[in-house]
């Protein structure tokens, strides 16, 4: 990683961020293994550079984005919550840039409602995409509605603690969208589309009842297998410390982000 | 005829002593990493999955104390309780570090779990299960119930199978590791199905050619 620069930003959280050898060393990365300390074991021989993101689909001016251009973006600092779906959460101080602003490089059609994206596929350098056990179908996917792809929040990252990702982080680009589960934020980004029916999702695929696409953080809709109502932040309190917290609707963001979901029931589509 | 060397009769009783000190290395070692914030990441979790895990290998330590016998005619029969009271042990740990250190006592929370979630419902009945196992283990006990004792015991076998669901169901993705204990366990179980019939083949093949000493016999 390799110090980066960025410019401050509104959005910072007033809460203490989260060791930063916790967050590089506590990761849900299944590419390069499911235990926590895999993804930091096993990411050495990724190759994060030189890095292409193919933007396509329902866009009038489809093109590639190399790893200069996507670091010529204006970056910023952004200080979120990032609540997993496992119930643990950090708090990150992420670089990076509004995906608003990428996708208006490609001018979206009209047609076009929600974006679709890719990791990349290497077994070669990553271990958990070859071998007997591979514990989800690869490429990993994800989606979001066009209009939460284009809220303020969502970004694009490129960054943390002021240096380029680590590897076990999803470098070099990865997706932070802070009021859903950590899932939904897809890591070595190379695909980018624009489409117009919901793209399927890796883990709403591998357990729908589990995950929706939404994914939205809330508590009030549990996990079948656990209670969504309060997380343990990580890195805060060790073993005695009151570091099991409430869980807040879309992970604190509701002023913001509520009115995507305006007259949707959200217990129906968790 | 043993394949591995036997130990002098004068260290039975510490060897057992030995291993109770031993297997409770495990949760002491990771218990003073968690609380000196030695314990990278989620520690809480760290600890409690630990703990889960040891009680698991512990249960299959207990169940293959048999089947070792029958196959490689050693005899570990005397470290049977101190393995089974050490799966107790670390079961209530597990139980203990998910309620006061994971949950932090939320009661509440900690109900609707056992009641909501059948991976937290199916640890809880183990749990409880190994109860009475746990308090008669002891040498009255084993006197005062007599073969009821040997019935009682054989909750172990609905115990194990429990542990090794519970894992598998915990996990977002079973994995080789899930896979191995449920194999381990599994494996344990169907010997005692088959066991009767391999020790009375056994038994016809060695009898009329070499006549064998009744110890061996009475150990069955």
């Amino acid at each position: 990683a390799t110090s980066l620069k960025a410019a401050e930003s509104p959005y910072k959280i007033d809460e203490p961020v989260t060791p930063e050898k916790d967050v590089t060393s506590y990761n849900n990365y299944y590419e390069f293994g499911t235990g926590k300390g895999d993804p930091a074991a096993n990411s050495g021989a990724f190759k994060a550079s030189p890095w292409a993101v193919k933007v396509d689909g329902l866009v009038s001016k489809p093109r590639e984005f190399g790893l200069e251009e996507l670091l010529g973006f204006p970056l910023e600092e952004r200080t979120y919550r990032m609540r997993c779906v496992e119930a643990w959460s950090m708090v990150i101080p992420w670089i990076g840039f509004p995906l608003a602003a990428l996708l208006d490089e490609v001018e979206p059609l009209g047609s076009a409602k929600y974006v679709a994206f890719e990791t990349v596929v290497r077994p070669e350098e990553m271990p958990g995409q070859s071998g007997f056990f591979q514990p989800l179908p690869w490429p990993y996917r994800e989606g979001l509605r066009l209009d939460e792809a284009r809220h303020p929040l969502t970004i694009l990252s490129v960054g943390l603690y002021g240096k380029t990702l680590p590897n076990q982080n999803g470098a070099p680009i990865r997706l932070v969208v802070p009021w859903k589960y950590g899932f939904k934020g897809i890591k070595s980004i190379v695909r980018i589309s624009l489409t117009e029916t919901a793209p399927p999702c890796t883990w709403n695929l591998a357990a729908p009842d589990e995950y929706g696409f939404y994914a939205n953080v809330n508590p009030a809709v549990d996990h079948p297998r656990w209670s969504q109502a309060t997380e343990n932040r990580i890195g805060e309190g060790g073993f005695f410390g009151a570091n099991r917290r409430d869980t807040l609707p879309f992970n604190g963001y509701a002023d913001e982000v509520a009115g995507l979901y305006a007259g949707i029931d959200l217990r129906a589509n968790f | 005829m043993a394949v591995f060397p036997t130990l002098p009769k004068r260290f039975h009783g510490p060897s057992v002593w030995m291993l109770y000190a031993v297997g409770l290395v495990p949760a002491a070692s990771a218990f003073y990493l968690g609380a000196t914030g030695q314990l990278p990441g989620n520690a809480v979790k760290e600890f409690e999955h630990l703990l889960g895990l040891w009680a698991l290998r512990f249960l299959i330590a207990t169940l293959a104390i048999t089947p070792i016998r029958d196959l490689f005619a050693v005899n570990w029969l005397r470290y049977r309780r101190a393995l089974g009271l050490l799966a107790f042990y670390y079961v209530l740990m597990h139980f203990l570090a998910y309620m006061v250190l994971d949950q932090t006592l939320r009661f509440e929370a900690i109900v609707a779990d056992i009641a909501r979630r059948p991976f937290i419902t199916i640890g809880m009945a183990a749990l409880v299960m190994l109860i009475p196992l746990g308090l008669t283990s002891n040498n009255w006990s084993i006197r005062k119930l007599g073969q009821r004792w040997n019935k009682l015991h054989r909750l172990v076998y609905v115990i194990a199978a429990a542990g090794a669901l519970h894992f598998a169901m915990s996990v977002k993705v079973v994995g080789p590791e899930q896979m191995l204990y449920v194999a381990m366990v599994a494996a344990l179980l169907a010997w005692r199905a088959i066991r009767m019939r391999f020790l009375r083949s056994k038994r016809q093949q060695a009898g009329p050619i070499r006549s064998r000493p009744a110890t061996e016999k009475a150990a069955g």
